[in-house]
């Protein structure tokens, strides 16, 4: 906990915004935003929280980077739309994740190592060309559409509350992409043959998703088992996928361990363009 | 949603103020139009106001907040609160009649069925009206649009293009 900072709810906000290893303070009452406010979330719930955000952060991250650089202008604007709900739903996490701890949304996001962050090796994986992206969205869409709808039977008020949020954006996140992949698959044949590809490279990384470890089973009751999310996954995969008339990928699962902060060779790259600017001028904010 | 609106005279009054605040990226409807204000009170150390964010990562929520801070203020309010809540978390549902002709009147279609014709396995698809010729021949041309609560649609009749405020 190198960045432990104490928020005072009568501070000042114009006052000092006093540094907490260079990194200022935002103004903003977050605690405030959520229901429950002042409440602090177990170090458990808090770790729970952080593998959600993490991958929800990770995520907007790669999608940003299609912003003017996708293939219509249609989809440069459902793509930075999606990003943008995602990073909605990364801050909110965070935040509350950071209650246990005493840090900020930005704390996290900005000055925790590689080793620290808990996202899953999928929202890693290469942006690479437009239907690379959409099948690994269509894969996280489809995850966290049931992850979701069944985090709002949980025991915490604050993770009922974003995931009832979250659910209905991740909803429109999900029709869109398989709207693709079915449009990739009947389109033409290169495009088949190149959605196959796209499909069965981001395949390997799925099963981490739905591994339940300590954790997990800690938390039973509190927060859905996530191999108990599978059968859900599998029955929206399978129903898009043979609508488009395609076979379900065959692919080794990949050793993925993001959960524990082990990551896959493209996690640094991504971190680095993510938070070069703070780290470059600490304390700098809009 | 006008039951939201206080009883208690002196936080109605509250209430009153907060809901002039209109929404940065549809000026024509007000934060009460689109149920974003959700509850108004006066309390010994102030007053405190609650707001609910459409989208999750709607960026006009901290401009809105702002605007209402500072429109209590100029009303002689001295200590202002002004916080969020994500639960019950916000729907269409909630947007007005009044706000539903004031933003077809602006131009932009507004949501035209129940937040609950978007759940379960049949999803209803309901014609969307142009705002301009009130013509029901009109196209989906990008589900994301222009801001996170809006699609971008296309009038065959007119040929006009147009925003539709999503059902949400």
């Amino acid at each position: 906990m190198s960045h432990d900072v104490e928020l005072d709810p009568h501070a000042d906000p114009h006052g000092d915004l006093h540094g907490h290893g260079d990194v200022s303070v935002d103004e903003l009452r977050l605690a405030d935003e959520l229901p429950g406010s002042g409440t602090t979330a177990t170090p458990d719930i808090a770790e729970y929280a952080m593998r959600l955000g993490d991958d929800a952060l990770i995520l907007s991250q790669q999608l940003g980077w299609w912003v003017a650089k996708g293939p219509e202008l249609e989809e440069d604007l459902a793509l930075s739309n999606i990003a943008l709900d995602l990073l909605g739903h990364a801050r909110a996490l965070l935040h509350f994740a950071g209650t246990a701890s005493g840090r900020s949304e930005d704390d996290l996001a900005f000055w925790r190592d590689e080793h620290e962050f808990r996202n899953c090796w999928l929202v890693e994986q290469r942006n690479g060309h437009y239907g690379d992206t959409i099948a690994r969205q269509f894969l996280f869409s489809a995850y966290q559409a049931e992850l979701y709808r069944e985090l709002q039977q949980s025991t915490d008020p604050t993770l009922r509350a974003i995931a009832g949020k979250a659910e209905r954006e991740v909803r429109y996140h999900l029709d869109h992409s398989a709207q693709w992949i079915l449009r990739f698959a009947g389109g033409t044949d290169e495009s088949r043959r190149r959605i196959i590809i796209s499909l069965r490279d981001v395949w390997p990384y799925v099963d981490e998703l739905f591994v339940d470890d300590e954790l997990t089973e800690r938390l039973t009751g509190a927060v859905p088992r996530p191999s108990s999310l599978r059968a859900g996954f599998d029955r929206t995969v399978s129903t898009v996928l043979s609508e488009a008339a395609l076979e379900i990928p065959q692919a080794q699962p990949a050793w993925a361990q993001g959960r524990s902060g082990i990551h896959s060779t493209l996690m640094g790259h991504l971190l680095t363009e993510l938070q070069w600017l703070p780290r470059r001028h600490p304390g700098a904010s809009w | 949603m006008t039951t939201l609106r206080p009883a208690d005279p002196a936080a109605a009054r509250v209430w009153d103020i907060a809901a002039q605040v209109p929404d940065p990226e549809v000026p024509v409807l007000t934060i009460e139009d689109l149920g974003v204000l959700r509850s108004a009170s006066v309390g010994s150390d102030g007053v405190r106001v609650v707001l609910t964010p459409t989208y999750s990562g709607c960026p006009a929520i901290d401009q809105m907040r702002d605007d209402v801070t500072s429109k209590l203020r100029e009303a002689g309010y001295e200590r202002v609160e002004v916080d969020y809540t994500l639960s019950p978390a916000w729907t269409t549902d909630w947007m007005s009649e009044a706000g539903k002709h004031k933003l077809e009147e602006y131009g932009i279609a507004p949501p035209n069925f129940r937040a609950a014709g978007r759940q379960g396995p049949v999803l209803v698809q309901m014609a969307v009206k142009c705002p301009r010729c009130h013509s029901t021949s009109t196209r989906e041309i990008a589900r994301f649009g222009s801001t996170s609560c809006k699609s971008l649609y296309e009038c065959t009749a007119c040929l006009e293009p147009f925003d539709y405020f999503k059902v949400h």
